[in-house]
């Protein structure tokens, strides 16, 4: 099996990936996304930054941290008929929250109550309609950059002000939420495939409870409820190797808040017990030999 | 410098390298924390990794 990790640099993720591979006898070619060229308009039958053309690869594992180059990436190849974990569908949905948050209504996931608008006046109303504490967060981004709470009209007035003024127009973008008075930890749980192969609890002081913002791990034991939720969320973007961000509301129910398809997880395996890495390569090596 | 380690481009510091180092692999500095981009391993090749953009991680 001939596979390419396409990737911005290379993680503690990237290592084990590569180190599931290896196990399996199977030594993926590393493509640089800086170092992409494509020529959209040929086909698969150019060559890869490895020499060799894109076509010869059975998959292509995208590991890019950034999110805008792995999706593009994604976008090509996928068009070409050549096969990628995750695929450019679910990478696009995920990387985006409306979209995100459009497949969770449309596949009965329960979310926050999230509310777009697109101008500081109309960005005011929606927040006062999911009422405060509301939370208002970038389209796109991650380890819970730029997000903000906003407790009453006047930080409402100044954070719209100077969306407005200070980002470009991704910005103008309102994405707003309500806030989940969560039990001061949120839960990421990875699904591969249709099984939640595992979950932790992020404990933190700090609303964001990323771990790359600090954001303490444990092991979160998988219930059937929890898995059920998991994989439904997951099937709702396209399915594939997902992590699952969720919050428990005040009556202890799951909501999903975002999906990631380039999951971290070097915090995750040591507290679940679970081979993360390995139990994802395995099962893309499945896939790809079932569509064989 | 000593063995197993390459200088810092950023503040002369030794920054260890671990043994299984790869070629584009991220490391950082102990002493300025700057995060650094392994670009050639033999001998190892430290540049300043490229700044966080605004859609990087997850």
């Amino acid at each position: 099996m001939r596979v390419a990790m396409l990737v911005t640099h290379i993680r503690a993720e990237e290592k084990l990936i590569l180190s599931a591979f290896n196990n399996r006898e199977i030594s993926p070619d590393i493509i640089l996304d800086r170092e992409l060229n494509f020529d959209i308009s040929r086909g698969s039958e150019q060559l890869a930054p490895s020499g060799i053309a894109w076509r010869a690869y059975d998959l292509i594992f995208e590991r890019c941290v950034s999110t805008s180059r792995g999706m593009y990436a994604l976008a090509v190849l996928n068009s070409w008929g050549i096969r990628s974990f995750n695929a450019y569908e679910t990478a696009a949905i995920c990387a985006d929250k409306v979209r995100t948050s459009i497949a969770l209504t449309q596949g009965g996931i329960p979310q926050p109550h999230t509310r777009l608008a697109f101008t500081p006046d109309s960005a005011m109303q929606a927040i006062e309609d999911v009422k405060y504490p509301a939370v208002l967060k970038p389209v796109t981004g991650s380890w819970g950059r730029l997000l903000a709470r906003v407790h009453n009209r006047d930080s409402a007035e100044a954070i719209l002000e100077h969306r407005q003024t200070l980002g470009d127009y991704n910005h103008h973008i309102y994405y707003v939420q309500e806030y989940v008075d969560k039990p001061g930890r949120d839960i990421r749980a990875f699904v591969v495939g249709d099984r939640t192969i595992a979950a932790i609890y992020r404990a933190s002081n700090h609303w964001i409870t990323n771990t790359a913002r600090g954001g303490q791990a444990t092991n979160c034991p998988v219930t059937p409820q929890l898995d059920e939720i998991c994989v439904r969320a997951a099937a709702a973007v396209g399915g594939g190797i997902l992590a699952i961000d969720l919050l428990e509301d005040a009556r202890g129910n799951y909501v999903v808040n975002e999906i990631n398809h380039t999951m971290e997880f070097r915090n995750s395996s040591q507290p679940t017990g679970v081979d993360i890495a390995q139990e994802v390569i395995d099962y893309v090596i499945e896939q790809v030999e079932v569509m064989a | 410098m000593t063995e197993g380690t390459a200088l810092c481009p950023e503040c002369d510091a030794d920054v260890e390298i671990p043994a299984d180092v790869m070629e584009n692999e991220l490391v950082s500095c102990p002493e300025c924390g700057a995060e650094l981009e392994v670009m050639g391993l033999n001998p190892i090749e430290l540049e300043l990794a490229p700044e966080i953009e605004e859609d990087w991680g997850e």
